[in-house]
């Protein structure tokens, strides 16, 4: 099992993760998932500043469910990944390191993985429940108007994520 | 005539849906345990060790399964002697579904500019009579991480079932890692457009095999034949990419042979209540 932690000390650790390969993440990572790209790529068509700074950071493509007193977060497992190809190599250009979800990508992400030594790790759809066990805190900093699709800040501790698109370009979805 | 509070259709919505978001099915249970003796690669095998630890901690904390607590499609079959009192019928669902998914995320919305309901509501709503004096609802929350894998073809009959099996299989290979596999099929096939679509969806939420030869052979060999394709749990490769099919069927025109293959995500939750 890697352990991996953001942020990032050395962007060349990425390098090092190969598909297939389990990873525990910890650290500070951010939420958006298809509400809050749009906006994102938007300013960036705008040339207007963004709310958050993109250098070697991870987003999490997820939109949690309310959270329950006493929790950080609700339940908050990976949205399906594929939504996000429109947008991904764009931020990833711009310097992204890392993608969270679950499902496939196309060959645009694929590609800029490679190009700009970025990663994909999928995290188990459907596990809402368990995912939230290694959210600690989250706060909304940007966007808050689209709610649950708001960009959130966790900080997380032994994120359970499998490397699906690695600095290489392999895939694991591909059969 | 058999009076009915409208107050009793609201409650069993609210309690059926605050349940399911929660608690996963002991079917879907049994199938996912299954799943994982029948499991051959690494990947699979912790994936659906994932999907059962969730569930676990899921009812153990009392918090959904999977944070798409999904959009609420309701089958609502209404005995003829019943008089509903008290209000309206549709308002009751949508009352269940808003107090059952405070604690819920909200993910319906206006389809084009996208404005947030901000309450989980409508329900997607099937009223259908039947003899009797009894209401039977029938819920689904679905995802559409699955729904959106879904699809639809007005094939021609020359195609036959062959072409029927060809169009199943080929969505779900084409749906790939995208719906949570292992998926489970509902396939509508015969009456319109509309009416293959409702009975893909209906098979789903009611999760009852054939009990026609025919028609459960034939789910048999596409659940076969779904599994031979090697998506696997979560897509990263392995035997099982699918837990159950189910058919159901309604004649159809001379001209035609509709077919509509709905997918669900391994996060089943479908339930049944009678008042």
């Amino acid at each position: 099992m890697i352990k991996i932690e953001f942020p990032l000390n050395d962007r060349d650790v990425l390098k090092t993760l190969k598909t297939g390969d389990t990873v525990l993440l910890s650290g500070t990572i951010y939420t958006a998932r298809d509400a809050a790209h749009k906006k994102l790529i938007n300013l960036i068509n705008e040339n207007k500043p963004l709310p958050i700074d993109l250098k070697d950071i991870a987003i999490y493509y997820t939109g949690p469910c309310p959270k329950k007193e006493n929790m950080p977060i609700g339940s908050c497992g990976p949205t399906t990944s594929g939504r996000m190809d429109a947008y991904a190599p764009t931020l990833i250009q711009l310097g992204q390191a890392v993608m969270i979800g679950k499902g496939e990508r196309d060959q645009n992400v694929i590609d800029a993985c490679k190009k700009y030594g970025a990663v994909y790790l999928a995290a188990a759809g459907g596990a809402g429940a368990l995912m939230a066990q290694s959210v600690k805190e989250c706060k909304v900093i940007a966007f808050p108007e689209l709610l649950s699709e708001a960009i959130h800040l966790l900080k997380v501790e032994n994120m359970p994520l499998t490397v699906a698109i690695d600095t290489s370009g392999n895939d694991i979805y591909k059969r | 005539m058999r009076q009915i509070d409208i107050k009793l259709v609201e409650n069993a919505i609210y309690e059926l849906c605050s349940d399911l978001c929660i608690n996963m099915p002991a079917d879907t249970l049994m199938l996912l345990e299954n799943a994982l003796n029948n499991e051959v690669t690494e990947h699979g095998k912790n994936n659906l060790k994932i999907a059962l630890d969730n569930a676990k901690i899921a009812k153990e904390m009392q918090i959904p399964i999977c944070q798409d607590t999904g959009m609420v499609t309701v089958f609502a079959s209404i005995g003829q002697d019943v008089h509903f009192t008290g209000g309206s019928f549709t308002d009751a669902i949508n009352n269940g579904v808003r107090k059952a998914y405070i604690p819920f995320r909200k993910s319906v919305l206006s389809p084009l500019d996208r404005v947030n309901t901000g309450d989980n509501t409508p329900a997607v709503i099937h009223v259908s009579l039947v003899e009797g004096d009894k209401v039977k609802l029938t819920v689904a929350p679905k995802g559409f991480g699955s729904e959106n894998m879904s699809a639809l073809k007005m094939l021609k009959p020359s195609e036959s079932v062959e072409g029927v099996k060809d169009f199943i299989i080929k969505t779900v290979k084409k749906a790939g890692s995208n719906p949570c596999p292992p998926v489970i099929v509902g396939v509508g096939i015969g009456g319109t457009m509309e009416k293959a679509a409702l009975m893909a969806k209906h098979s789903l939420a009611v999760s009852k095999r054939s009990e026609d030869d025919q028609i459960y052979n034939l789910e048999q060999e596409l659940l076969d034949k779904i599994n031979d394709l090697g998506i696997g749990p979560q897509g990263m490769g392995g035997r099982c990419t699918c837990l159950n099919v189910f058919i159901e069927t309604y004649p159809t025109h001379i001209a035609g042979l509709p077919v509509a293959v709905n997918i669900q995500c391994h996060c089943a939750r479908h339930g049944e209540v009678e008042i």
